[in-house]
This record gives C-alpha cells, sequence and structure tokens, in this order.
C-alpha cells in the first residue's frame, strides 16, 4: 500500500455562468490587462488516499468526486494523482 | 386536529423559528426534527428551513443531504408526503437529489436582502393549491447562491410538466427562466428561494406568503386525512 496525494479541481461545466470568473474577467482590463479571457474561478482539493495502486486510488477518488466533492448539474472536476511514499 | 409540520434543524440553520411561528399562526402545529435523528416521526409536512446547514461548506447543502433526516425525508417525499425547501432548504434538496438543477451564485455576486415580487405559475404543487396561477406575490429573498440552473432538457421537462411553481417577476438573481421555485413530478416536493414565513402576517411588510403556507397546511391535512383513511 502507498500514499497518494490526489489533486481534485472543481470547475464550472462549460456554458454553467462563472459569476466570480465573469467578475474578475471585467477588473482585469480595468487593471490595464486589456489582452485576457476566459477566465475561470476553480476550486481546488488536496487529500491524501492510501492505496494499493494509482490506478485504484484514482477510481477511488473519482467516487469520491461523484458523490460529493463536485455537483455533476454545474460542475466538472479533474484529478492528479501523485505517489508520495510507499509504506 | 390540526396539520403537524415537521421543520428539519441542521446545525446552521436559522429559519426554523420562523417557520414554525408562521405555522402557528395559521392553526397548523409546528414540530422541530433534529438532523441526526433518522427519522420524520408522525408530521403530516416537512419543511426544511433556510439558513446555513452545516456551515454550507464544500457547496451550499452539499453536506446537509448526508445527515440521517434526510433518509428519513427522502422515504416520506417518496410516499407522497409534502416537502418544501425554503432558500438554503432549496439547495439541500437539489444536493439530496429531490429535485434537479442546481442553485449557484447570484449573477451580481451580492448578497440579495430584498422583498421581491413572484408570479404563481401553477397551482399544481403542495405550496400553491390555494393560490391562482398569474397570481403577484411580495416575498423577500435572503440569498447569495440563489441562480437556479439546469440542463435544456430538465428545463424543458421542468415547463412542459408545469413543474415551475413560482417566477420572479424582475429576475434579482439571474436564475434560468426567471425560476424562483421548482416542483418534482408530483408537485408533492416544492423548492424555492424566496421565504413565504417572512411574508406571514402585514406587519412584518408582506403577507404575501400566507397563501403558500396556507396551501401547504391544507396539503398536510390531506396527508393526515389519508392516512388515517
Amino acid at each position: 500500500v502507498s500514499s497518494y496525494e490526489a489533486r481534485i479541481d472543481v470547475a464550472h461545466l462549460p456554458g454553467i455562468l462563472d459569476p466570480q470568473g465573469a467578475t474578475v474577467a471585467r477588473a482585469l482590463p480595468a487593471l490595464g490587462y486589456h489582452n485576457v479571457s476566459e477566465v475561470a474561478i476553480a476550486k481546488t482539493i488536496r487529500l491524501v488516499v492510501d492505496a494499493p495502486s494509482a490506478d485504484a486510488a484514482r477510481d477511488q477518488v473519482d467516487e469520491m468526486c461523484r458523490r460529493l466533492l463536485a455537483n455533476p448539474v454545474i460542475e466538472q472536476y479533474s484529478i492528479e494523482i501523485t505517489e508520495l511514499s510507499r509504506t | 386536529m390540526s396539520a403537524k409540520v415537521g421543520i428539519v434543524l441542521f446545525p446552521g440553520t436559522n429559519c426554523e423559528l420562523d417557520v414554525a411561528w408562521a405555522v402557528e399562526q395559521l392553526g397548523g402545529e409546528a414540530e422541530t426534527l433534529w438532523h441526526a435523528d433518522d427519522t420524520v416521526r408522525d408530521v403530516d409536512a416537512v419543511v426544511v428551513p433556510g439558513g446555513f446547514a452545516h456551515g454550507d461548506y464544500l457547496r451550499t447543502g452539499a453536506i446537509a443531504r448526508f445527515s440521517p433526516v434526510m433518509n428519513a425525508v427522502t422515504n416520506f417525499a417518496a410516499s407522497g408526503g409534502p416537502v418544501v425547501g425554503i432558500c438554503n432548504g432549496f439547495q439541500v434538496l437539489t444536493e439530496a437529489g429531490l429535485l434537479p438543477g442546481a442553485l449557484q451564485k447570484n449573477v451580481g455576486l451580492t448578497f440579495l436582502c430584498e422583498t421581491v415580487e413572484l408570479r404563481v405559475e401553477t397551482s399544481a404543487s403542495v405550496l400553491t393549491g390555494l393560490a391562482s396561477p398569474g397570481a403577484l406575490l411580495r416575498v423577500p429573498i435572503n440569498h447569495f447562491e440563489g441562480n437556479y440552473v439546469c440542463d435544456p432538457d430538465t428545463l424543458r421537462r421542468l415547463r412542459d410538466e408545469d413543474r415551475v411553481v413560482l417566477r420572479y417577476v424582475d429576475n434579482p438573481n439571474g436564475s434560468l427562466d426567471d425560476i424562483a421555485g421548482i416542483a418534482n413530478e408530483s408537485g408533492n416536493v416544492v423548492g424555492l428561494m424566496p421565504h413565504p414565513e417572512r411574508a406571514s402576517d402585514p406587519i412584518i411588510g408582506s403577507g404575501d406568503g400566507v397563501v403558500l403556507l396556507r396551501s401547504l397546511l391544507a396539503a398536510a391535512a390531506e396527508t393526515r386525512a389519508s392516512l388515517s383513511a
């Protein structure tokens, strides 16, 4: 069994309004950054999971995302798994 | 015997006393349902009131869904019992899968606390059974995440099946199709962002929420009658 760090990014689904992203997108040009577009505000969740393999860790984290960490009605997610140590 | 309304209390709920007061003013009986108890006891209707259940951590309503009482509420709803989620309660019901869609941050990115005008769109729900479609009601809103969203198929179904219960006359928060409240397929589960309990007496600014709460009490009385029949 190894420990894996999972980094989960939870973002709005395409087509779902991102009010925070839209507000920041309007604020940046006010500071002179006129070449910015497609601002999206997402959240990152980090956790450590002990699992027999990286694939097993990913599968379990994916299940967590579907059941709790993301709301599939408005959000999409991506998962990065990094091995921390072998115990 | 008067109809008994169970009011769910999560850590962070803060509108339970207002709902209980309004229910009692209208001749109903109010009973608190603690979130950690897996039962709705012998109530005839359930209200999931407003507030910040479990701190609204992760997403509004996301953690509340796992409170034991929600199993009992889900079973009660499945057996046809009237269930109404107000504000944070609406968010909880969408997270629990009792109502479709989700509520996200208001378009203007501000917390809104104001009285708005609502249009009753159907009387085919436990919250609007005594209301007339087309009627305009002045009811307060008090939320940051009241911007209703759902996918196009869900919206089509909500419209085709007459499940948009209330619409904003002047959309305050960016809600899809001006939606302020929706019902499930059978009309016995309703969620809405406005607070009818805060419009339950002209002395507090509006009595327009009374028709909604009376509708709920009437539905609760029917539940009681059908159970004892």
